[in-house]
């Protein structure tokens, strides 16, 4: 019985080998292998989303999918989307907006920022959007929709979404 | 979490072998529902075969003129795709109104299919619960039981089953294509897909262990207005009180699916009938076996309230 496995993927950019216990979700290959800890674990159930991460272009919840599962993906962190020095251009319309407070949520809120406006852009529709068949209108109520994923206990509702707005619309 | 051992699966009859040769094994596609299990020792799998490898990421047209899901299309996937936004409208909504941008990215269609309720008292590893552990009681029953079925219960379980696209793929008369660890596929219409609870409400579908679903087939599509309406404790991220998957014709006929309310998606053609009297009439004929508790009494009101305002809305 062999409880372990090998994994190869790439994380901000940088190839990994990683020999695993097979119960390990990405999420704990992130922090606990990798010492990536900008991603969070807040429920560790998929109903926070503190621990999303972006995988080959899509957010999801790390916490909910086995490490071994993403062979060959290539995953992005907070850590890979902008450093204090060079920041994403979401990270610093959260600094500027003010969008957290305790900061726990905010990288998962902040990849899925990222991922939100690439899906409306994409003309991934959602369960808000009026003409399924129609172009999709940068709205908050969109905004929102698909944003509720991420529980923010402070309550930075209102800042982070003028954050993404401003990402958006490029406009500081 | 428990251990267990962990392959990937090159081919689907391999897939399905590999689960028929242990009692204890399991497929693994998006693993949302899955792996949410297995952290609370809910599922306990000895053997996970990851069938994420296999080529069943494709929506085809059928010569029949409908379509063909393959079993590994992500929920986004679909609800994006362009032929189901135009033709079959109910099953976009349906999935734009369950889980979470995140979760649709990685869950599977036919994982969907397979998710478990969403009943705390099965999650709950401390209560008794006929479905976790068969024979231990059910919790709910006498407990808090808004949220849960009140049509097609049993003694033994009152558990709804929680997919909102489930209740499209019902309202659309959706089959479901599987293969065995023996070789042998089968085509099942979703109607006889899923079973109720029973004494035994831990068998949840007909799926033998080891079978794989490969694709879910939509016949061509039935054209009128496709409404999905989901009433829930908040806007966006919850499961459903109540659904509505209902197709209307400009004549008032039409289909009427029902999430929330029972172990399946609950739909009768008797009631589907009774459209010609009335939504009203239909929705009573639909319900006309209810078994409510006193807290979710109020679920069988509000099926009939939202299939009335569906109608006379869609009609208007």
């Amino acid at each position: 019985m062999d409880f372990t496995s090998t994994v190869s993927l790439k994380v901000n950019g940088q190839p990994y080998q990683l020999t695993l216990d097979n119960r390990t979700t990405l999420l704990d290959a992130l922090r606990e292998h990798l010492h990536l800890t900008g991603t969070k674990k807040g429920c560790d159930h998929g109903q926070c989303g503190a621990c999303t991460v972006i995988a080959d272009g899509r957010r999801i919840n790390s916490c909910l999918s086995l490490a071994l599962m993403h062979e060959g993906d290539e995953i992005t962190t907070i850590e890979g989307l902008g450093q204090p020095e060079n920041m994403h251009a979401m990270q610093s319309a959260f600094v500027r907006h003010d969008g957290f407070q305790c900061g726990y949520c905010t990288p998962g809120q902040i990849c899925s920022s990222v991922a939100v406006l690439q899906e409306i852009a994409t003309g991934i529709p959602s369960h808000v959007t009026e003409d399924l068949t129609g172009t999709i209108a940068l709205t908050p109520e969109e905004v929102r929709e698909r944003m509720s994923g991420n529980i923010c206990r402070c309550g930075a509702y209102s800042n982070i979404l003028d954050a993404i707005f401003e990402v958006a619309e490029g406009t500081p | 979490m428990r251990a267990f051992t962990y392959e990937r699966a090159t081919s689907v009859q391999e897939a399905a072998n590999l689960v028929a040769a242990y009692p204890n094994a399991k497929f693994i596609a998006g693993g949302t529902n899955l792996l949410d299990l297995m952290k609370l020792e809910i599922e306990r799998p000895a053997r996970l075969i990851d069938v994420n490898g296999l080529e069943l990421d494709r929506i085809e047209a059928t010569p029949e003129g409908g379509l063909r899901i393959g079993a590994l299309v992500r929920n986004t996937d679909l609800a994006a795709h362009d032929t189901v936004r135009r033709d079959y409208g109910l099953l976009s909504r349906a999935l734009l109104a369950g889980a979470s941008g995140q979760l649709r990215n990685r869950a599977t269609t036919a994982g969907n299919l397979l998710q478990r309720t969403r009943c705390p008292y099965f999650y709950d590893t401390n209560q008794p619960c006929n479905k976790r552990n068969p024979g231990s009681g059910c919790a709910a029953i006498d407990g808090f039981s808004r949220q849960h079925a009140v049509v097609g219960v049993s003694d033994a379980c009152i558990a709804t089953h929680p997919s909102d696209m489930a209740i499209a793929m019902r309202a659309l008369d959706a089959t479901i294509e599987t293969v065995k660890g023996d070789g042998t596929g089968r085509t099942i219409p979703i109607t006889d897909f899923y079973r109720l609870p029973g004494e035994t409400p831990h068998i949840e579908t007909v799926l033998e262990h080891g079978e794989i679903i490969t694709a879910v087939v939509l016949p061509p599509p039935v054209g009128g207005r496709q409404v999905y309406r989901k009433v829930r404790d908040r806007a966006s991220y919850a499961f459903a009180l109540v659904s509505i998957g209902a197709v209307v014709q400009s004549d008032g006929t039409g289909r009427i699916a029902v999430g929330g309310v029972a172990h399946k998606p609950w739909r009768s053609e008797e009631a589907e009938a009774e459209l010609a009297n009335g939504p009203g009439r239909a929705a009573a004929v639909l319900m006309a076996d209810a078994r409510p508790t006193e807290q979710n009494r109020f679920k069988v009101d509000l099926v009939e309230r939202m299939v009335a305002a569906i109608f006379t809305e869609a009609r208007g």
